[in-house]
């Protein structure tokens, strides 16, 4: 089973924690293994053309902006 | 004229007289009148005016307001900016991919500034405590002259050229970023926004959460900043308050502005003190001075626009809005007497 790749793009507001939690809870509930990095440097987030936080890039694909979305909005996204 | 807070100066006078017994006329009674007045009515009006605001917020996503400014050039591109800086939310954490995301879409560097000063100055929580304490007339005065500062600050910088200033990898990912006619990456990013398509049902939700959001982390300074102003109200007699920042004092508005630009501080707190003063002879161009120093420039603010500009850049940037704002202090102590 491949690990999956998850970036959420923050700078440490309460939304992007909120959305951290959620990610999680989703990655459980589907039972799959990914490693999750929280991106706080605002010109790292700036480099993937992301302009509000927070933000969900998975294996490297932005999918969400500016949005918390909540873990059943998350784990179709990880599935597809 | 129709006073749409006499129904909180009622309650609060029912509150003081009847339930504890004191008269308004002594220090104690004015400082509780001034305070159980003052609270609900910043509360209510708070909550009604985020909530409005966030609203319509929603349908002005960053993604939305860079494809407005979008080859837009000087002049009219900098007032459209200042004009969406006004009405859309604005985190200084968020400052630096805004900047970059915007200078990548080819937006001029002088148009970028022109949001970068006018979002922070003009935001709901700012607007909420100058019109429930300072009145409608004093609010307009505020958003108007702030919207005029950043348009000016921003023409001029753009006027300069001062690209050479911004840190190199900037200039590079702007010239990668347009020479690959603006990269898939940003279309494809867009796409993702939804502010132009999500259901009024979500818009609303999300507006009450973002209220909350909003009450949550000032009522504190609300009710701490009222409080003092309160005793302010009863207890600082008024010529001392009027000696030191009355019109007779020429410096009142530079000292304030200076004050208030490292200050980084909830305005939510500042401003009923601010209207204590005022009550007691301070002039209110100072206050709105004092409250542009504040929200337009804070030190957390440079720290992360460091990553981004050059110290020279950063001068100018804090210089100019500085030297706006004070002129703007002058200048409303001279409308508003």
């Amino acid at each position: 089973m491949t690990t999956l790749k998850i970036d959420i793009l923050g700078t440490g507001c309460k939304k992007c924690q909120l959305l951290e939690a959620h990610v999680k809870e989703a990655v459980d509930t589907l039972n799959l293994t990914a490693e999750i990095t929280h991106i706080t440097d605002p010109v790292e987030i700036a480099m993937r053309g992301v302009m509000s936080t927070p933000s969900l890039v998975i294996n490297g694909q932005v999918v969400s902006v500016g949005k918390v979305l909540n873990p059943a909005q998350i784990q179709p996204l990880l599935q597809a | 004229m129709f006073d749409l807070f006499y129904p909180f100066d009622w309650l609060s006078a029912l509150i003081v007289t009847q339930l504890l017994g004191l008269s308004l006329d002594l220090p104690l009674g004015s400082s509780l009148h001034f305070f159980f007045y003052d609270v609900p009515k910043v509360l209510t009006l708070l909550v009604s005016i985020s909530f409005v605001i966030s609203t319509f917020q929603s349908f002005l996503s960053p993604e939305r307001v860079r494809s407005f400014l979008e080859g837009q050039h000087l002049f009219v591109g900098n007032v459209m900016a200042a004009g969406l800086g006004a009405i859309t939310p604005f985190c200084s954490c968020s400052a630096v991919p805004l900047f970059i995301g915007f200078l990548k879409a080819g937006v001029p560097l002088g148009v970028t500034f022109s949001y970068l000063i006018s979002a922070p100055m003009v935001d709901a929580v700012a607007i909420t405590l100058l019109w429930g304490l300072f009145g409608f007339r004093a609010t307009v005065l505020y958003v108007t002259f702030g919207v005029s500062l950043a348009v000016v600050a921003g023409l001029i910088i753009g006027y300069l050229k001062l690209e050479k200033w911004l840190e190199p990898f900037v200039l590079q990912l702007q010239a990668q970023a347009l020479s690959s006619g603006e990269s898939g990456k940003n279309t494809f990013v867009s796409s993702l926004d939804q502010s132009e398509t999500i259901s009024w049902r979500e818009r609303i939700n999300q507006a009450w959460y973002q209220t909350l959001e909003i009450l949550k982390s000032v009522w504190i300074y609300v009710v701490i900043g009222i409080g003092l102003g309160a005793a302010i109200h009863g207890y600082v007699p008024t010529n001392l308050v009027t000696q030191w920042a009355g019109e007779s004092n020429p410096f009142a508005v530079l000292v304030a502005v200076l004050l208030g630009v490292p200050l980084y501080t909830n305005v939510a707190g500042v401003l009923p003190i601010a209207e204590a003063l005022v009550n007691k002879g301070m002039s209110l161009g100072t206050v709105l001075a004092f409250t542009m120093a504040v929200t337009a420039l804070s030190l957390p603010q440079m720290v992360i626009l460091k990553k981004v500009l050059r110290p020279q850049l950063l001068g100018i940037f804090i210089g100019l809005t500085t030297f706006g704002i004070i002129s703007i202090g002058y200048l409303f102590n001279v409308l508003l007497v």
